[in-house]
């Protein structure tokens, strides 16, 4: 009785935990460790040839032309990582820090700055790309009318501001996401440790250099690693803002458009090739995944208890 | 000592004044580009080029008409909804079974299987999208709304389990045995006594879940090449390319795109903030 019981409890624990691993497995744990094994092997078109080692990664590191769009591109992510680390999260934090005051109509102010975040990355591009037109777009269009027409230029047409304006449509898209996770952990520090700061001094610099950052270092820690993991999976925006080829010049090219070109073509070039496509993945996926454990455990360790 | 009181107003005054400055600038800045969005869809070109931060004649539908009558907006829009509402549906029940398992029931290995969810939390899909297209191809997925719905399960899981097993351990363990006392058994208990409860904990998985989903540009790129089976985001850059011109037509089109997640957005802001945060925040 007692032991059919514990089968029927099992085939129950079985039939609920089992389908969604089944998913899982199928669908995410397979294919990425398939990315792995796929990197070593030789491919034609669609399909896979000899095991050729390391050849793959050497070509996209060392061998002309892959290696220097590797490095061109792996350049314009940092520049990305770090410019929005400034846009984006350093924004964010400022602009938490005015919502936490409450003063009126902070509620509304949340609301703004939270909109663009839930609209997709394509309206998002499609809609900067018109903004940022030379001669009929919305930014040229506001310099003029606040009498600073000089500063109007083809925004994305030319190599020195094409990635930073795409990099702008970026910040105002996303800062409302580093914004309302900073205020939440601004909302959890408790009051008492805000009332005694209060009797210890009047500086708001004091209280927020030597207070609430390090009470906020886990909201940091959680926004920087995302931004970083972000950074250097950036795809969408470049594609439709700057195109698969990263125009102009390549000087929009980052590491998700050229691994996708490499692996699906693109309309120079129109051949898969799944080798170095496979190799360029894996080098992303081991440098973000060693990159973020590093930056997640320094993070976490100036982090408080309270 | 009055002096020092009066000073002190004045200061906090002022800087209350420098934030709401700043919170008011950021805030036009954010909305700014919205709105000359919605108003340019009611201008013509040269409306637009001449005048482009004006009130328009919300009168003027001629372009939302053609965007609705010449072009595949609603069918891109229904694929949109089928796709994202047969995925919303099947993370929640997924993830509903696998967090109640986890949560309610000591066995061995349930530490670990809550750790295999969770691991799936940092792994970027996109990177193994090599193999999944062979992996799909092999199916007979190219081309079908199966392999997009399967991805974004698979992607959507992690989170859901995350946030449902936290939300099921907190719920009372009383009315569970009360119910078992009197003889129901396990499924009838979690159907009809727990699921109930679990609906909250639903709303923001299912939040967390519709906003990337309804928005993925990458996987329908990679999947999907058949008109009739185009995603909204998809089919935007389509019928952007073949009214390159219109610049009226293409911000009605952005305009409507964006306008059924900005209402749903602006009727349920708090549920969308704490849903597209609930990951971010412990």
């Amino acid at each position: 009785m007692i032991s059919s019981q514990l089968t029927g409890r099992r085939l129950w624990i079985a039939a609920l935990v089992v389908p969604p691993i089944a998913f899982m497995c199928l669908f995410l744990v397979y294919p990425i460790l398939s990315a792995f094994a796929y990197a070593f092997y030789e491919w034609h078109g669609l399909a896979r040839g000899d095991f050729i080692w390391f050849d793959n990664f050497h070509r996209v590191l060392f061998e002309f032309p892959f290696s220097e769009r590797t490095i061109n591109a792996f350049k314009h992510n940092i520049f990305v990582f770090f410019a929005l680390m400034v846009l984006q999260n350093g924004l964010g934090f400022i602009l938490a820090y005015c919502l936490w005051r409450e003063l009126w109509g902070a509620r509304f102010h949340r609301i703004a700055v939270f909109l663009p975040v839930v609209l997709s990355t394509v309206i998002v591009g499609l809609l900067w790309k018109l903004f940022y037109h030379p001669l009929f777009g919305a930014v040229n269009a506001t310099l003029r009318a606040v009498g600073l027409g000089s500063l109007a230029q083809p925004w994305l047409g030319q190599d020195s501001t094409a990635l930073t304006a795409i990099v702008v449509a970026n910040a105002w898209h996303m800062v409302g996401f580093p914004t309302l996770v900073f205020l939440a952990g601004m909302q959890r520090i408790p009051s008492e440790i805000l009332d005694a700061v209060r009797m210890e001094t009047e500086s708001e610099w004091v209280k927020m250099s030597k207070i609430v950052w390090p009470l906020v270092a886990p909201s940091a820690t959680v926004v920087f690693t995302l931004l970083f993991v972000g950074a250097f999976n950036w795809f969408e925006l470049p594609f439709i803002m700057g195109g698969v080829d990263g125009s102009p010049h390549g000087a929009t090219d980052v590491l998700g458009l050229y691994f996708y070109r490499t692996a699906f073509g693109s309309t120079s070039a129109s051949a898969e090739n799944f080798g170095p496509g496979s190799a360029l993945a894996v080098l992303i996926f081991l440098f973000i995944a060693v990159v973020s454990s590093v930056i997640t455990i320094r993070l976490r360790k100036r982090e408080i208890q309270l | 000592m009055r002096k020092s009181v009066e000073s002190n107003t004045f200061r906090t005054f002022g800087w209350d004044g420098l934030i709401q400055i700043l919170l008011i600038g950021n805030s036009i800045v954010m909305l700014a580009p919205i709105v000359i969005m919605v108003f340019s869809a009611f201008k013509t070109n040269a409306q637009i080029f001449q005048s482009p931060f004006s009130i328009p004649d919300f009168t003027n539908v001629k372009s939302i008409l053609r965007v609705w009558n010449e072009t595949d907006f609603l069918l891109y829009m229904g694929n949109s909804l089928i796709v994202t509402g047969a995925s919303i549906a099947l993370i929640l029940i997924l993830g509903t079974m696998a967090a109640y398992a986890i949560a309610r029931y000591e066995f061995r290995g349930s530490g670990l299987i809550l750790l295999f969810f969770l691991a799936g939390l940092t792994l970027p899909l996109k990177l193994a999208i090599i193999p999944l297209f062979i992996q799909m191809r092999d199916f007979g997925l190219i081309d079908s709304r199966l392999s997009l719905i399967f991805i974004y399960v698979a992607t959507g899981l992690p989170t859901t389990v995350f946030i449902m097993t936290g939300f099921i351990r907190s719920l009372p363990n009383e009315l569970e045995d009360a119910a078992r006392m009197d003889g129901a058994n396990e499924a009838r208990i979690m159907w009809s006594i727990m699921l109930p409860l679990v609906r909250p904990a639903m709303v923001i998985a299912a939040i967390q879940n519709v906003v990337p989903i309804w928005n993925d540009f990458f996987f329908p790129l990679i999947f999907i090449q058949n008109n009739n089976l185009k995603t909204l985001p998809q089919g935007l850059t389509t019928f952007m390319g073949e009214f390159g011109t219109d610049w009226g037509v293409l911000f009605s089109g952005l305009t409507l795109s964006a306008l059924p997640i900005i209402i749903l957005y602006i009727a349920l802001s708090r549920q969308f903030i704490n849903g597209m945060t609930a990951g971010a925040i412990k």
